[in-house]
């Protein structure tokens, strides 16, 4: 099992490894082909002062004089050595940068994923159990409705409702203005993570509700629920049995498989919250042009986004016994 | 006394053909039939006959979109939906046709335990289990790990460990090997001699012969005849309905002469005796309307000219 | 009871099909019915809550919301058919050599699309339209270039199906010639793939230019875009205006909802797995 397993991460880590290198090479042809000046997004309103032969040596400096091939390659070398070059806004280190936007988004994308993965599955559960009753056409309306609507304006209501009229919670930024780093608390933190963690949440919840019920009606039409309803098993014991052993895994794969819309998700609410995560970062990014922080998150996005779908096959691998031992004839 | 009775069923299936259009097939019409206690009632016909609908809709786990009407009975008792459901696994055990209806995720021989209603279950489990030649490792395996002839004494089993009085067997032998299938038979005899009764659905005339102690011969959706098994002999003389004796002499022991023609499809059925189109002995009066069934000889059979 | 609902389900969803593309079409053409006038400066009618005159209020310029938000939305809708129609375009183009041009073109585009699908969207519409320098440009190659992988797969797997079929096998061996089949077998089959496929990817489109517009990196802040309406809300949402944000950002759901309920609307009707519903 074990070296199937491996065999398995092998063809994976090489097919990962060349999309990775695409996208890396897509993503700076990419940047090296925008309008926007780097050295302008650079130096900003000081530009008028810095004169033709100033500019030449920061183009030197940067590599910005050799061909593009080159500088991808000089870039891409810096990059397997776990170098992303320096930020242009925050004059720091991009993998500085990233790392620690990465705890703040990672605090908010694992208590939402794990949120509307819990409200998903049991609301798609119940719509199953229940189906065609006007508690399913509800669910169904619900996760239909949520599929259609916009991330950043739920985020908007939830700032009208819960930090405009009812005052129970700041209208935005991670931390308290003017408080120390160190003297922000817990509580704090988790005030400020509250509203994003929701507006993700009930989002996320439709794809899985959806997925859910369809599977689980799926397994409620098939022969073996045919048979166990047969031997006298019926209403929550037959779905305990035979129902939730055959749903759970394809829900838990699908929510692994989420994590780019989960990203996506990230952006617009931290956008809306100045959370500072990497999603409000990879906007700055993209509007005042810094280049290495915006090549950085795509691929760290990218990264994330293997990790999840590796985790969701390789679930499937380790848990599904179809999968775990070969066939025995 | 009859343990199980059908009256007059009939199934519907509704659905959508192409575009707004939808329409209703009838896949049974007006089926009766009776189990006795210490009795094996062979129910044998060729596929799409309506035999495996029958043990569905005697378990009441047909699909939604089926209409179903008519009345069963058990011990002369009529029953209500709520009540039929209620038998399921208690009084009722049904050995299903094949390995799809063992769960997937589920290892065997904890399926098979939970068919026990009474007494240790681990212990009943590996007695079965032993008796069916399955070994020890075989409880511990998931369905698709299972041959098919595993996977069918597995299927055994499950009505085995119950304390069901009737066992119903859709198509319960094929696949197994010759021993197999005379222990699974010799059970069957065995359970139905407890004063059980088995209802066994087969398209293997052969092996019904061996055990029952009733035929029912289906065609299109309903009966056309019920006979003892002892009427199955020489040329088929004894027995009363047209189709029944083609049955009989297409059997390669007899003449192995093939019946002409095929059985109607469902959703064109004839308005008068659905065997008329074939039938040796058609007159005008069988395309008017469908024959009433009759008894006959110590049996039944549904058709006009029988004697 | 329940015999009734079934035999009208399919006529409801015929009419729910008529009054979505009613609705939709009016909103698309908003500018010959609204009075274009309102969303001039108006500054004696400032920051007014919603009232029969000014449906969904008016904002700190005294703009009517209303006139904005459906000259926003007839924009959205017309940004979303253009990335619509490209991402099918291409899906179509990918789909089709992917299923018949041989096991090494296939390879390569089921690779080409697993590249597509491993870049979060919304990233990679702020580099794309960071690389064009933003605006219309920018979304309109960015919604095209990122809603096509799975239409392309969808498509792929049924030009496959088809080409397997029984039936074509025969034409092929009867000595049909390639586009003979395709025209006679493929497309036939394809064409409400197509459709479907397309109606489903609108909403999509609509809401992610409303997306890459809300967070500064789409449409130019002097459209009259939904997003840019809703991004400039957020300003005044702690003074309380709140009608800024939400009559908008509901008419686009609405619009979104419509367009899906249509795609699912038709593939309910279209689709021949359907047919027992």
């Amino acid at each position: 099992m074990a070296l199937k397993i491996g065999r398995f991460l092998f063809f994976k880590a090489i097919r990962i490894a060349t999309l990775l290198v695409a996208i890396c090479l897509i993503s700076f042809l990419l940047v090296k082909n925008s309008p926007i000046d780097p050295i302008q997004a650079y130096i900003g309103a000081d530009m008028l002062k810095v004169s033709p032969e100033q500019r030449a040596q920061i183009e030197a400096y940067w590599g910005l004089d050799q061909p593009v091939m080159t500088q991808f390659f000089s870039w891409g070398s810096a990059v397997l050595q776990g170098d992303l070059g320096t930020s242009m806004i925050y004059r720091r280190p991009v993998i500085d940068v990233i790392g620690e936007r990465f705890v703040n988004s990672i605090v908010l994308m694992v208590a939402a994923w794990i949120l509307s993965g819990i409200i998903g599955f049991t609301l798609g559960v119940i719509a199953a159990m229940k189906r065609n009753t006007w508690i399913d056409r509800m669910i169904q309306w619900y996760c239909y409705t949520l599929a259609s609507t916009p991330t950043f304006w739920v985020g908007l209501l939830m700032v009208i409702v819960f930090a405009v009229w009812l005052g129970w919670f700041p209208v935005g930024l991670g931390v308290p203005v003017g408080v120390l780093a160190e003297d922000v608390t817990i509580l704090d933190r988790l005030q400020h993570l509250f509203l994003p963690v929701i507006t993700l949440s009930i989002v996320g919840v439709a794809g899985v509700a959806l997925h859910t019920r369809q599977k689980l009606i799926d397994v409620l039409s098939s022969d073996y629920i045919l048979f166990a309803k047969a031997r006298g098993e019926r209403g929550f014991l037959l779905f305990w049995r035979h129902g939730l052993r055959n749903i759970l895994l394809p829900a838990i794969t699908l929510q692994f498989a989420a994590f780019s819309e989960l990203f996506g998700g990230a952006v617009l609410a931290e956008q809306v919250f100045s959370y500072p995560g990497l999603g409000q970062a990879t906007v700055e990014a993209g509007l005042r042009g810094d280049v290495p922080l915006l090549l950085g998150l795509v691929i760290f996005s990218t990264f994330f986004v293997f990790t999840g779908n590796l985790l969701a096959d390789l679930i499937y691998q380790v848990v599904d016994p179809r999968t775990r031992e070969g066939r025995v004839k | 006394m009859a343990i199980l009775e059908v009256k007059n069923l009939s199934i519907s299936f509704e659905q959508y053909r192409s575009g707004l259009k939808r329409e209703v097939i009838d896949v049974m019409s007006n089926l009766s039939i009776e189990l006795e206690e210490g009795e094996i009632l062979a129910i044998v016909g060729s596929s799409g006959s309506g035999k495996s609908l029958l043990a569905h809709a005697m378990l009441n786990i047909l699909p939604e979109n089926a209409k179903t009407s008519g009345q069963i009975f058990y011990e002369g008792k009529p029953l209500t939906d709520v009540e039929l459901t209620a038998l399921r696994g208690k009084e009722l055990a049904f050995i299903p046709q094949s390995v799809n209806f063992l769960d997937p995720l589920m290892q065997v021989g904890k399926q098979v335990r939970q068919s026990s209603r009474n007494g240790n279950a681990v212990e009943k489990q590996r007695s079965v289990f032993e008796c069916y030649h399955l070994g020890k490792e075989v409880e511990k395996l998931y369905p698709f790990q299972l041959s098919g002839g595993m996977a069918r004494r597995t299927l055994l089993s499950t009505a085995a460990v119950s304390d069901a009085k009737i066992i119903i067997a859709d198509e319960p032998t094929p696949g197994l090997d010759e021993v197999v299938i005379q222990e699974a038979l010799r059970n069957f005899r065995e359970f139905a001699d407890e004063n059980r009764a088995v209802m066994l659905i087969t398209h293997d005339i052969g092996a019904a012969l061996t055990i029952a102690d009733k035929i029912a011969v289906f065609y299109a959706g309903t009966v056309v005849e019920i006979a003892p098994v002892g009427d199955f002999s020489g040329k088929g003389e004894k027995l009363r309905h047209p189709y029944t004796k083609a049955l009989w002499r297409a059997l390669p022991q007899n003449e192995f002469t093939p019946i002409p023609g095929a059985q109607p499809h469902l959703s064109d059925l004839p308005k008068g005796c659905l065997f008329a189109p074939r039938c040796p002995l058609m007159t005008e009066a069988c395309t008017v309307e469908r024959p009433r069934v009759r008894e006959l000889r110590d049996g039944k059979v549904r058709c006009i000219h029988a004697t | 009871m329940k015999m009734n609902l079934l035999s009208n389900r399919r006529q409801k969803t015929l009419w729910m099909m008529v009054i979505g593309t009613i609705v939709l079409l009016a909103i698309i053409f908003s500018k010959v019915w609204v009075d274009t006038d309102k969303i001039l400066t108006n500054l004696n009618t400032r920051n007014v809550a919603p009232t029969w005159d000014y449906l969904f209020g008016t904002d700190w310029l005294g703009r009517d919301m209303f006139t904005r938000t459906m000259m926003g939305l007839s924009l959205s809708i017309r940004v979303g058919l253009i990335g619509a129609i490209g991402s099918t375009v291409i899906a179509l183009t990918l789909g089709m050599v992917a299923a018949t041009m041989g096991k090494t073109v296939d390879r390569v585009i089921s690779w080409l699309i697993d590249l597509f699908l491993s870049v979060p969207h919304l990233v990679a519409l702020i580099l794309i339209s960071f690389t064009v320098g933003g605006g219309f440009k920018g979304v309109v190659i960015g919604l095209i270039a990122t809603h096509w992988p799975s239409l392309a797969r969808v498509i792929r797997a049924e030009v496959m199906q088809v080409r397997s079929a029984e039936y074509v096998q025969m034409s092929r061996r009867l000595g049909k010639s390639n586009g003979w089949i395709a025209v006679h077998h493929i497309f036939p089959h394809l064409v409400p793939q197509v459709i479907i496929g397309f109606m489903l990817l609108f909403p999509h489109a609509i809401l992610h230019e409303a997306a890459i517009t809300f967070l500064g990196l789409g449409l130019s802040p002097h459209e009259p875009a939904i997003g840019i309406i809703l991004s400039e809300s957020m300003k005044y949402l702690s003074s309380g205006l709140w009608w800024l944000a939400f009559f908008p950002g509901l008419a686009l759901l609405i619009v979104v909802r419509l367009f899906d309920k249509i795609g699912e609307s038709l593939k309910v009707l279209i689709d021949p797995t359907k047919a027992h519903l």
